[in-house]
């Protein structure tokens, strides 16, 4: 392998403008991510980056980020699958255009999301309305910050799931029934385990996603200190208080539990393509 | 025996209603349970933004979306994006470029890194720029010293919105070049076309498709950004609010049939970009194939 790229860094090639196209590109990544990014890490340790992140707000906070989107990421795990099969495998009117709205928490801005799940969630919202006479508050509440967060991250597992659903071999589905499992059998015994990849895949992208989230979920949540107060919110507070050396600490907790859930989905598409063989 | 008369006996088997199907019943629930839940999560919510939107009747929506304050939103939101898009689209097509026509030493580390910004809180995505250009920031005394102002202002807003739409033309671009490989540019080439020429006439219409929706989605995305926006922004009304924004100020006092007023303009551009994002996918399906695949 080295040996084809000669003495430089560059396999030869008659194509031109690779300087000028990779020493933009670094240019440009370089300024706009990596610097800003190694300055954010850089003033975190200028100051008590242990003392803040261990603080009992901020460890409230992360932990509440953190609890939420985890059972928000498992909700659209268990139906971004059901989704995902139901719009793949069936025929119903209106599936086309249901697939397409599963999009929709891409396209839609997160404070648009954020006011409309508190109209209806609120207690004289139009879903609030039939929920609070059984005791049941959702806006203002944790249970506000999941429902939110589950409205961004369905996509990611929905998404995951149906290419490889789509290619999925259906003559393994015969092979399993001819050698006489019934159909309970073949789903859970042959497809979940190769659809597996791909669910926890999206799973770990939507709890990327919903930890750092911040426009949706702040109209809903009350924002109580403690009780209701996400990661994102404290370190707004933190700057403006000014008090940059907290905020970055927060930021940099953040930024690896995202990179550590990165690593994790790399880690399970390095395992998928150990088991399943190539994609 | 004519062809259609065999049609049926050929295909029938092979489709094998039971075995690789589940039980009505079944079915039946799973569609259900899938229905309920995307009508509850995702057609709800938007269906709200309109219905509270003209809850107050037309002339109060009208009068929400011609206000001062609203228009110098929509102004400085269309601006941002006029700017943060093209930025990143000649960033994506670099970087495509570099990455899809060279074999060169740590491409991978590169490509992971691009796709860096979709993995960062859009919070942190306008703290980064705050440490750097704020008052209290590194640059910040020399700025201020220069009277230079970044936080709180058009280009802090810019920035910010350039970081959190970064990969988005890139990672369209790069995995449909990969793809097409290098023949073509090496055809054009060969035959006497000057680099440029060969981008332009050959490459550029080779990903013609690719790049609009690339496009489509990072314009979305710069249009609708609220958390990155709203650390620099600084939320002077009428000058540093963009509509997310403006929605947000609105909402916080209680204006609730302004705020979803303006917030259904956004919803409109939502789906806007659905119907392009979903026509480019029909249409095109083969010259976007690429980058769906992942």
């Amino acid at each position: 392998m080295a040996a084809s790229y000669g003495l430089g860094l560059k396999r030869p090639s008659a194509i031109p403008g690779f300087g000028l196209a990779l020493g933009f590109t670094l240019t440009y990544l370089s300024l706009i991510v990596l610097i800003p990014l190694a300055a954010l890490v850089l003033k975190s340790a200028t100051s008590g980056f242990w003392d803040t992140v261990t603080g009992a707000r901020t460890l409230a906070a992360l932990r509440l980020s953190f609890l939420t989107s985890l059972f928000a990421a498992t909700v659209n795990a268990v139906f971004g699958t059901i989704i995902a099969w139901a719009l793949l495998r069936y025929r119903f009117p209106g599936r086309r255009l249901l697939d397409a709205f599963v999009d929709l928490p891409f396209a839609l801005p997160t404070a648009v999301a954020g006011i409309a799940l508190t109209a209806l969630y609120a207690p004289n919202g139009w879903i609030g309305q039939w929920l609070a006479p059984l005791g049941i508050k959702v806006a203002y509440t944790p249970t506000g910050i999941a429902v939110a967060l589950i409205f961004i991250g369905l996509p990611f597992v929905v998404r995951t799931v149906q290419p490889v659903l789509e290619e999925f071999d259906r003559e393994l589905e015969e092979a399993s029934a001819t050698l006489g499992a019934n159909r309970h059998q073949t789903v859970f015994r042959v497809m979940l385990p190769t659809l597996m990849p791909a669910i926890l895949t999206g799973f770990a992208l939507a709890l990327a996603r919903a930890v750092g989230e911040y426009g949706s979920v702040i109209f809903i949540a009350g924002n109580m200190p403690f009780i209701s107060e996400i990661a994102p919110l404290l370190i707004i507070i933190r700057l403006e208080e000014f008090s940059y050396p907290q905020a970055a600490a927060i930021g940099t907790a953040m930024l690896m539990i995202s990179f550590g859930l990165l690593f994790f989905v790399h880690l399970i598409q390095a395992w998928r393509r150990r088991r399943f063989g190539n994609d | 025996m004519t062809d259609a008369a065999i049609a049926p006996l050929l295909v029938a088997p092979i489709e094998g209603p039971r075995v690789t199907t589940e039980r009505p019943l079944v079915q039946v629930t799973l569609i259900g349970v899938a229905v309920i839940f995307l009508v509850l999560f995702l057609l709800l919510p938007l269906a709200a933004v309109f219905v509270e939107a003209l809850r107050a009747g037309l002339g109060t929506y009208f009068a929400a979306i011609t206000e001062p304050d609203a228009v110098a939103a929509i102004k400085l939101t269309v601006l941002v994006a006029a700017i943060a898009v093209p930025a990143n689209v000649v960033f994506g097509l670099a970087a495509s470029w570099a990455i899809a026509k060279f074999e060169f030493k740590g491409k991978s580390v590169l490509n992971t890194l691009i796709d860096l910004p979709f993995s960062v809180s859009p919070v942190i995505s306008g703290l980064i720029y705050v440490l750097l250009f704020g008052a209290q920031g590194y640059f910040g005394p020399y700025l201020q010293s220069h009277h230079i102002q970044i936080i709180f202002a058009l280009p802090g807003i810019v920035l910010a919105t350039i970081f959190v739409t970064f990969p988005f033309v890139a990672r369209e671009l790069v995995p449909l070049m990969q793809e097409q490989g290098t023949q073509d540019e090496e055809a054009a080439l060969s035959l006497g076309a000057s680099g440029w020429k060969t981008f332009l006439k050959v490459t550029l219409p080779n990903i013609r498709w690719a790049l609009l929706y690339g496009v489509v989605l990072c314009n979305a995305r710069a249009m609708g950004e609220f958390g990155a926006v709203s650390v620099v922004s600084g939320h002077i009304r009428g000058k540093t609010n963009t509509m997310p924004l403006h929605v947000e100020i609105l909402y916080n006092e209680y204006n609730f049939a302004a705020a979803f007023a303006v917030a259904s303009l956004l919803a409109l551009l939502a789906l806007i970009t659905l119907v392009i994002k979903i026509g480019l996918e029909w249409r095109y399906a083969d010259q976007i194939a690429a980058s769906r695949r992942h």
